[in-house]
């Protein structure tokens, strides 16, 4: 058999069968529907970039231009509703499994020793979740989006003393411009992103290098 | 049942895995593909029969301008582009429509009654009543409407515009 021995050939050189074991074939604690909701995340994850990335072929970061790019993926691409409506409702979602996730985890305790680190890496990635939602909110460039960036980073730019600072820095300046606009996509599309990819792979390798933590019982 | 239509769990496993899964990767490769080639399978027609004017106004056997727009839409982007010709009428049945762009490098010519010539501001091109060279660098003779890409309808003329 060809397929056999290309295997072989494969997983001499990758050592695809202890990558199979360490990430799937792990022992797990007894199933619980609670479990999956980091998996569910992750899933979540990758459908906002593939869909994001598709977005990206037609979406124009200009003040002149988003609104009408969007209006032209609504109306005038094929499947274009459909890949943006997926990003649009994935987004919501992903934050309510993200916190659902997060919840699922205080109250099972299994923050606590050897897994604190996988909590902190956590809390970095509901934020970064948390930055996606709040500056991909702002990409449409509809009166909504306007104005919810206008009260989010006035919020921001009430804290004492270096508010006004980090006010300008989220703007690109005082007002809300084109500078904020290419700013926030260059935040929703680059940075966040990475950030997010590399939290993600540190909290990976930690759930599979502790395994996951038993459900506690009625003595603990 | 021996000998009929008997398939072994396994290998109605291993089907109905095959079936599902390829329905599931046609769900989700047909909008996909679709969305990225979305434009390259819209062909905009840019010919249409564009209308100068009435028939009447023209005199004949002078060359008169007349100027047209176009646009044109590219997503979400529209362009308008204006178009200038010389109307002839040659005869009461027969017209002949000119494009004032040179065909050297693009300037619009303009109607020399006195010198009865077509002349480019842009390098001295000369054109004839009809649009042949007569002189200086094009490559050949003025863009033309005649004979099929020409129509009157209702007093109206109309010639047949391909496009840019």
């Amino acid at each position: 058999m060809m397929w056999k021995k290309l295997f072989a050939w494969l997983d001499e050189r990758l050592g695809l069968n202890d990558l199979y074991k360490a990430t799937l074939d792990r022992p797990e604690p007894k199933g619980n529907w609670w479990n999956t909701l980091g998996s569910a995340s992750l899933f979540l994850f990758l459908l906002q970039g593939a869909t994001g990335i598709f977005l990206s072929v037609y979406y124009t970061p200009s003040p002149d231009h988003a609104y009408d790019s969007i209006q032209y993926i609504m109306n005038g691409v094929a499947f274009g509703w459909l890949i943006r409506g997926i990003h649009h409702w994935g987004a919501s979602l992903m934050v309510l499994v993200v916190f659902i996730h997060m919840l699922r985890v205080f109250v099972t305790a299994s923050y606590k020793y050897p897994r604190e680190l996988t909590w902190l890496i956590g809390v970095g990635l509901l934020l970064c979740t948390l930055g996606m939602g709040f500056t991909g909110y702002l990409l449409p460039w509809d009166q909504k989006a306007y104005w919810a960036t206008t009260v989010a980073t006035s919020i921001a730019g009430s804290v004492p003393w270096v508010g006004p600072f980090i006010l300008r820095v989220l703007r690109g300046g005082t007002d809300l411009s084109a500078l904020t606009l290419s700013r926030f996509f260059a935040a929703h599309i680059w940075m966040l992103p990475a950030v997010l990819t590399g939290l993600i792979g540190v909290h990976l390798y930690l759930i599979i290098k502790h395994g996951e933590s038993e459900f506690p019982g009625r003595d603990d | 049942m021996a000998g009929s239509h008997h398939i072994s769990r396994r290998d109605f496993i291993k089907l109905t895995t095959a079936a599902v899964g390829t329905f599931i990767g046609a769900v989700v490769a047909v909008p996909a593909i679709a969305y990225l080639i979305d434009p390259a399978l819209k062909s905009a027609s840019t010919d249409a029969w564009v209308p100068l004017g009435k028939l009447a106004a023209f005199e004949i056997g002078k060359p008169a301008p007349a100027s047209f727009t176009r646009s044109i839409v590219n997503g979400w982007e529209k362009t308008v582009n204006s178009y200038g010709v010389f109307v002839l009428r040659t005869s009461e049945t027969e017209t002949l429509v000119l494009s004032n762009k040179c065909t050297h490098l693009g300037c619009h010519v303009n109607w020399f009654a006195d010198k009865q010539e077509y002349i480019c501001p842009c390098h001295d091109a000369q054109f004839g009543i009809n649009g042949q060279v007569l002189g200086g660098p094009p490559p050949r003779p003025l863009d033309r409407y005649s004979g099929d890409q020409v129509k009157v309808e209702d007093g109206i003329l109309f010639i047949h515009f391909l496009g840019a």
